[in-house]
């Protein structure tokens, strides 16, 4: 197993590297006018690399560069959304980067390299690359968070998300250091060994988890980590907020289910009080502090807060139902949040992008099916029965429950309900406000088509179709990951 | 008296904490900020240098190699970020880094 490098594990990580490569050099002799070209062909990469990952990787565990990377039912999971993600934000971008000028054919490939990063993490099996593919990420998206260049919002995005998420990093890799030091390996598996036996007695190891488990709450956003997410989610533009909203979160929640199950089973007394606290804290930021929101991308940094809190909710049960639960759950919300960004991607006038909530008034009367689709969402995230968001919750703290975490349970309950009401409102405004003056419509088909797929996702027809082969391909990842 | 692994990790964690504090504390220059977080990524490396001869496991080493690298990514990607940042503001005082709140 060690010493071997078994590149053919790999497969889909090395051909989109190399994609990502060639395209930037067909970018550079070409300039920005190949931007349409180029995004398409990002695309493809994206496919051709799931279907590479499906047919030739496959679910069963295998490791590769000497155990330091991992390719199993899990990993496949997470990655399929992840590709799925980074795919559709292609797709819903062009139109608005177009009108912004920024059409630029750094956008796609920054997009793809940021997707690698994120399938490292999603494939770490060390610490070390761990922590580069975290930074390959990361890189990517202080950069695209800074992409509108000419405006003082998106370049002040990009700096507090680069302040910030350099901070966390270097708190991220000074637990890795101590976990280090006190444990003398950085492999997965060996440190699921040594903590078995030495448990809580390894103080060292148990700071460096503290400080982990710091730098991950930061990447999924979690209270008391969130500051950043708010301002990041205004200032960026649209299409890169959509973007941060569903595939890193995706991957930075695998990469915590990885490190916490996968390394540090040994400590689950020490990390589960954490994840406790960390859940319940964004589950009561996300309700509350939402509530005062005028912007409708802050009201979705809050939201998604919020949702990172459900999530936790599974981990924190630290069964394999929990963690079954969680894949779910982010499924769920990769579909209802890239909807709604769509969505928000359609609110333009003449004048350009609006984003209060205000001007959603009287949608309905403008345009019927779009206020629809965006009631269907709001529904979907406030969790109502029969809507998808409400089938990931129920499982999420079925498996509290179950784990005996029922207070956790309890108190998301009560800010699911508190959450529920500013959803609602954004619904209420579009069906029974005054109408504002409507919006163009010039978005383009690929946003009316995501909007339309994802709200066909969401809506009651997917517990028929969809809810039954998720809730199997969950189970099926879930029992990849060693309990 | 010889200088063992736990001088080293004081060291280590001086510098941590100063680095931390250099980013909460400054008020004036986000060039600052950069500095304190390559202080923090120093004390990692002293760290990970100090528990690799302890250990005599060459692994630690390699990772403070990876840490330099990136850390010199990291550093031209901030400094990219803080131009442009400039460009539009005029400023890189941390308390003009106010446009967004709530």
């Amino acid at each position: 197993m060690n010493g071997e490098l078994n590149l053919f594990v790999a497969l889909p990580e090395i051909i989109m590297a190399v994609w990502a490569m060639a395209l930037l050099m067909l970018g550079v002799f070409q300039g920005d006018k190949s931007y349409n070209q180029i995004s398409n062909l990002t695309i493809v990469g994206f496919i051709v690399c799931a279907i590479v990952m499906l047919v030739n990787v496959g679910g069963e565990r295998q490791v590769a560069f000497g155990g330091m990377f991992i390719s199993d039912a899990f990993a496949v999971f997470m990655k399929t959304l992840v590709y799925a993600g980074g795919a559709v934000v292609l797709l819903i971008s062009t139109t608005y980067l177009k009108d912004h000028k920024i059409a630029r054919f750094e956008f796609p490939i920054l997009v793809m390299l940021a997707s690698l990063g994120m399938l490292l993490m999603i494939s770490a099996n060390s610490l070390m690359s761990l922590y580069v593919g975290l930074e390959l990420q990361s890189l990517s998206l202080y950069v695209l968070a800074a992409m509108n260049r000419d405006r003082t919002r998106s370049t002040e995005a990009g700096l507090k998300y680069f302040l910030l998420g350099a901070l966390s990093s270097g708190m991220l890799l000074y637990g890795i250091s101590l976990i280090y030091g006190f444990t003398g390996t950085v492999d997965f598996d060996v440190l699921a060994q040594v903590l078995k036996t030495e448990g809580a007695s390894n103080i060292g190891a148990v700071i460096g988890i503290v400080f982990m488990l710091a730098g991950l709450a930061f990447k999924v956003s979690a209270v008391p980590f969130h500051m950043w997410t708010p301002d990041v989610y205004e200032g960026s533009p649209t299409p890169v907020t959509a973007f941060f909203a569903a595939a890193p979160k995706v991957a930075a929640l695998a990469l915590f289910i990885r490190v916490m199950v996968g390394a540090f089973p040994g400590l689950m007394h020490e990390w589960q009080q954490i994840v406790i606290f960390i859940s319940i804290a964004s589950m009561l930021v996300g309700a509350f502090i939402a509530l005062v929101q005028t912007n409708i991308k802050r009201l979705l940094a809050y939201s998604s807060i919020g949702h990172i809190g459900y999530a936790l909710v599974g981990l924190a049960a630290g069964t394999q139902a929990g963690v079954e639960s969680v894949l779910i759950y982010i499924a769920i919300y990769l579909t209802m949040t890239l909807g709604t960004f769509a969505s928000v991607l359609t609110m333009r006038r003449s004048e350009g992008m609006v984003e209060n909530i205000s001007d959603l008034a009287g949608l309905s009367r403008n345009n019927l099916p779009m206020a629809v689709a965006l009631a269907i969402f709001m529904f979907s995230l406030a969790g109502i029965p029969l809507l998808a968001g409400f089938w990931g919750k129920w499982y999420v703290f079925l498996a509290a429950v179950e784990a005996g975490l029922w207070p956790v349970a309890l108190i998301g309950l009560l800010a699911s309900v508190v959450s529920a009401f500013y959803y609602l409102r954004v619904v209420k405004i579009m069906f029974f406000d005054e109408p504002a003056a409507s919006f163009d419509g010039n978005h383009g088909r690929s946003v009316s088509f995501v909007i339309g797929v994802s709200a066909l996702i969401n809506s009651p027809v997917s517990y028929i179709l969809l809810v039954a082969p998720l809730i199997t391909a969950a189970g099926w990842a879930s029992k990849a990951l060693l309990f | 008296m010889t200088i063992g692994l736990g001088h080293y990790l004081t060291v280590a964690a001086i510098l941590f904490v100063f680095g931390v504090f250099g980013i909460f504390l400054n008020r004036k220059n986000v060039i600052i900020i950069l500095m304190s977080v390559e202080l923090m990524l120093l004390a990692v490396n002293i760290n990970l240098v100090a528990f690799s001869t302890y250990l005599n496991d060459l692994v630690g080493q390699v990772f403070a190699m990876f840490v330099l690298t990136v850390a010199a990514a990291e550093a031209a990607i901030g400094l990219a970020i803080l131009v442009v940042y400039f460009r539009n503001r005029g400023s890189i005082a941390v308390e003009d880094i106010n446009q967004m709140k709530g």
